[in-house]
């Protein structure tokens, strides 16, 4: 009979779930053996470069592509002119509007793409781009959201012109694309009318990109003998791109393969499908060659997905001692010249109303609406679930600005409105149900390892000597994992996940997921579940995504949906196997399968010590020696369609330090604990929550993509655009709770974004609680240096000895 | 445009090519010479995803013309592991986590290597500042500095590299 420390031993050597093995993809990155997008090198391929208006909204009067069509190796110009005979100039947008592939008579944004120039190599095409002629109209450009609905506002999209819906409900003005109403607008409003206290807080989360370090870029390949099509690209859903693509061409899906091979940082940037990739496709499938377009710094920054710019108002009703009765929130939501946020088809605020947070709040009312604007379309959740760091943004702010009317400390409001650990599942007011946490554990765990109360002691003390000492808190709930099919699809697809896997007769196996890493390390950790619940090491696992021949069909990666649902997905098809396994030992041991007993990577029966089955030797037999009837192989697949969404949390505290002549900021210290359920890979977790810390101090305290009055774009490099260094780049403290999801197969939660809508709050926390003594209630994002001098300035802080 | 014949060592090996005068180092490395390891991210300087080593110096070869390096000597990452061996960056990027998704990476590796030569017993501070040149949208770069220091250390004992 196996020892503890013996099974211990044949455990550990599976390197399955909670272990911090090392990734499986690093040793090709680290040799410069990685195959991204532009890495892919077909024979005979062309190059295609855009043309793009150097106008935010102007007519197009003429387009001449003599003198780039008479340069030698430049093969083709498209315009629209060229795409509307295969209806190709517009295409549908994940959202259910339209967005033009190439201008259509007019530009609604700079950077817009006119013209494609397709040549021998990138310089030839970059030269072609230079030749083509463009004739523009210039017309006012509307940028500032709040005047898109002003009776004399410039008309954006004259194709809407006389439509009342724009693919998600009715619309109330030429520049209105949505309004979406969610809560109990009379009980609210009744609430507030009633409140001994009410605050109410305009604010914004400011237009941002997600700029991962590889840009957006395809291969297309369309074969004119076999008539089939393959498109490399970076795309985090490549399954989605398909029916995309098999929608707008035509092709079949079964003569269309997308994969998307080694991708360089998503973050939600390559979700949707943008006008590069289709010309690409269309440019290859008429001349019958592979065509790349890769985009440069300046065009990902310019055109393709930037995130959020939500222009909330918060409103909070409550008690004398801080107890929350009732939320109000009003959001204008700037979507640019076209809607194509990326969001799952019902829902135009995406999951917004998951902001009443981690409180108890009896009653609730939101409202947003969408607007035209001439700027580049988009809207993607950037390291997030869709509008879910807005949402946490909003109410973590609000509980501040609660805190501070009442004089109450920012921790004790927390305390006295968190959702207790016994009201768990949690109905909401907005109607999420929540499904497992613990608030109060996980605020009290970081309060205690920063010495919260000697910070405080420390912060009056600076305050009396005129220094600027913030502390932010920020104790967020995220909705991830999406989702149930009942309430989401994208293009009516319900947003499922998927893994077929194949255990080969020697007792190693492949995988196929329908999601898609893009640094996320699954080739790693799906193959530490599978170990897991298989017994088999997770060395000899291998797994594959990305490539729509061969990977199951599913809805991709972001939102943190691989864990909750691709890796349940994982989970249960393992589990499939595994019973089948149980049938094969007992055929082989001669015993019934309910007398059999699983134990790590083996089945033994009952109480006969000495009889059992390695998962190695069943795997064996499951090719040559099955029970009668039984079919041979060991390969399972699942569809996995999550009964909920997964609810990770988590409590953040940020220390930072004001410079109040220079209003540099220098954090400290920050202090992350994160609950994400049961942890597969802690290392990974880890470097995770180090990323999206990183990129939520980016957001905080620097990024913005800005234009000027007449919608010209101003931080459209990476001299512009704050990417941080490592220089700038704090150092992050790491903790956890484990509070398992009661839905999911393993427990697990997903973690990768929480970090980013948690971070981006708990830095404008602090900011705000530097200078909350002195009667401030918002400073907006980002907080450079400069803006948060202007503050200081204002103040004449600057000016006191 | 007429093209100019140049040639250098590239990883210890000599080749030549035929380029035009305009273009960049790293275009001619990943698809004339197909060395595909250095990536570009931005072609404006400020990433160095396309850092390699010219003449004992770290350069962002996106913004070096290819002709700038004829006669020359470059290494990139395809060129850090010698005789099957991981070079101790790279052993350090594996083992503290110092990447993700790996398309910064073989930048991060060149720039560290031509790093430790500078400063052989670096500072975690002067990790970040030596780096300070390479973005990472990934890590949050604590695992990176990480990854040097384990690669500077193991390089200082006796029998490392």
């Amino acid at each position: 009979m196996a020892t503890t420390a013996e099974s211990m031993e044949r455990e550990q050597k599976l390197e399955g779930i909670g272990c911090s093995r090392k990734r499986k993809e690093d040793p090709r990155f680290i040799q410069g053996k990685g195959n991204y997008v532009d890495d892919v090198n077909l024979a005979g391929t062309l190059f295609a470069s855009v043309v793009r208006s150097p106008h935010a909204h102007a007519r197009i009067k003429s387009i001449n592509k003599a003198k780039a069509l008479a340069l030698p190796g430049v093969h083709a110009v498209l315009t629209a002119d060229d795409l509307k005979p295969l209806k190709l100039h517009w295409m549908p947008t994940l959202a259910g509007d339209v967005q033009a592939v190439l201008a259509d008579e007019k530009v609604c944004f700079q950077y817009q793409e006119v013209a494609v120039v397709i040549a021998d190599n990138r310089y030839i095409a970059a030269d072609g781009v230079d030749l083509v002629e463009v004739e523009y109209e210039p017309l006012p450009a509307l940028v500032d959201p709040h005047k898109a609905m002003d009776a004399d506002a410039p008309i954006i999209r004259e194709d809407l012109v006389g439509k009342d819906e724009a693919g998600q409900g009715k619309r109330l003005h030429n520049n209105h694309i949505f309004r979406w109403e969610v809560g109990d607008k009379a009980g609210t409003d009744k609430v507030f009318a009633g409140a001994e206290v009410t605050v109410k807080q305009a604010m914004l989360n400011p237009r941002v990109h997600p700029c991962p370090l590889e840009t957006c870029g395809c291969v297309a390949s369309f074969d004119k003998v076999r008539g089939d099509l393959t498109v490399y690209i970076t795309s985090q859903a490549p399954h989605v791109v398909r029916t995309v693509v098999s929608i707008l061409s035509g092709l079949p899906e079964s003569k269309i393969r997308v994969i998307s091979p080694d991708i360089g940082g998503g973050f939600g940037n390559k979700v949707g499908v943008y006008p590069g990739y289709v010309t690409a496709i269309v440019a290859s499938i008429v001349l019958g060659r592979p065509v790349k377009w890769i985009e440069s710094r300046i065009e990902n920054l310019s055109t393709t997905a930037f995130a959020r710019d939500y222009h909330m108002v918060g409103e909070l009703a409550a008690d004398k001692n801080g107890r929350i009765k009732a939320l109000r929130v009003n959001v204008l939501a700037d979507h640019g010249a076209f809607n194509s946020h990326a969001q799952p088809t019902k829902w135009p605020a995406g999951l917004f109303s998951v902001c009443t947070g981690s409180y108890d709040i009896p009653v609730a009312y939101v409202k947003v609406d969408g607007v035209y604007t001439n700027k580049a379309p988009g809207g993607v959740a950037y390291r997030c679930s869709f509008r879910v760091t807005e949402a946490v943004h909003l109410i973590e702010r609000m509980i501040d600005i609660l805190a501070q009317k009442l004089d109450i400390d920012k921790a004790e409001i927390r305390f006295r409105n968190f959702i207790k650990p016994e009201q768990f599942p949690y109905h909401t007011a907005l109607d999420w149900e929540y499904d497992s946490g613990n608030y109060p554990a996980a605020l009290k765990k970081v309060m205690e390892a920063v010495d919260y109360a000697g910070l405080r002691k420390e912060q009056e003390e600076k305050r009396k000597k005129g220094e600027l000492m913030g502390i932010g808190i920020c104790t967020f709930t995220e909705i991830v994992g999406a989702g149930p099919s009942k309430a989401c699809d994208i293009l009516g697809v319900g947003m499922f996940d998927s893994c077929e896997i194949r255990v080969h007769p020697t007792g190693s196996a492949i995988a196929r997921m329908g999601t898609q890493s893009t640094g996320q390390a699954h080739e790693t950790t799906y193959a530490q579940i599978i170990a897991t619940e298989l017994g088999l090491p997770s060395e000899v696992i291998q797994v594959e995504e990305g490539d729509t021949s061969t990977a199951p069909y599913g809805l991709g990666t972001y939102g943190s949906r691989s864990t909750p649902v691709g890796g349940a997905a994982t989970a249960n098809a393992a589990r499939k196997i595994r019973d089948k396994a149980r049938k094969i030992a007992a055929h082989l041991l001669e015993v019934s399968p309910d007398d059999l007993d699983w134990e790590i990577d083996r089945f033994k029966v009952k109480g006969v010590p000495g009889q059992e089955k390695t998962m190695k030797e069943i795997a064996w037999a499951a090719y040559n020696n099955v029970p009668a009837g039984m079919e041979m192989g060991l390969e399972a697949v699942e569809y996995y369609d999550p009964p909920n969404f997964t609810y990770p949390f988590g409590a953040y505290i940020c220390v930072l330090d004001i410079d109040r002549h220079t209003g540099e900021s220098k954090v400290r210290r920050f202090y992350a604990l994160d609950d994400c359920g049961t942890r597969i890979n802690p290392m990974i977790i880890e470097g995770q929550i180090h990323g999206g810390l990183t990129e939520a101090y980016a957001v905080a305290m620097g990024q913005l993509i800005a234009f000027d009055a007449n919608g010209n774009l101003l931080s459209n490099s990476l001299m512009d655009y704050f990417v941080p260094t490592a220089v700038e780049t704090p150092k992050w403290e790491t903790d956890f709770t484990v509070t398992p999801s009661p839905h999911h197969p393993l427990g697990a939660k997903g973690v990768a974004e929480s970090p980013h809508v948690g971070g981006i709050p708990c830095f404008t926390n602090a900011v705000n609680d530097a200078f909350s003594h002195l009667g401030v209630t918002q400073i907006e994002m980002p907080h450079t240096s400069f803006n948060v001098w202007k503050t200081i300035h204002e103040l004449g802080l600057d000016k006191q000895v | 445009m007429a093209k100019k014949h140049i040639s250098f060592t590239l990883n210890g090996a000599a080749v030549e090519t035929l380029v035009e005068p305009r273009e960049l180092l790293i275009h001619v490395l990943r698809e004339e010479l197909r060395q595909t390891g250095s990536h570009i991210g931005c072609e404006t300087s400020h990433c160095g995803a396309c850092t390699v080593d010219l003449n004992g110096k770290s350069v962002k070869s996106c913004t070096v013309l290819a002709v700038q390096a004829d006669g020359g000597e470059v290494l990139t990452v395809e060129g850090l592991a010698q005789n099957g061996q991981l070079h101790p960056l790279q052993e350090g990027f594996m083992q503290e986590h110092g990447l993700q998704c790996g398309f910064c990476t073989p930048g991060m590796l060149m720039r560290s290597y031509r790093f430790l030569q500078e400063n052989p017993k670096p500072t975690d501070d002067e990790v970040r500042m030596g780096m300070s040149g390479n973005l990472c949208r990934c890590t949050g770069y604590m695992n990176i500095v990480k990854a040097v220091q384990y690669a500077a250390k193991k390089i200082q004992t006796p029998g490392g590299k």
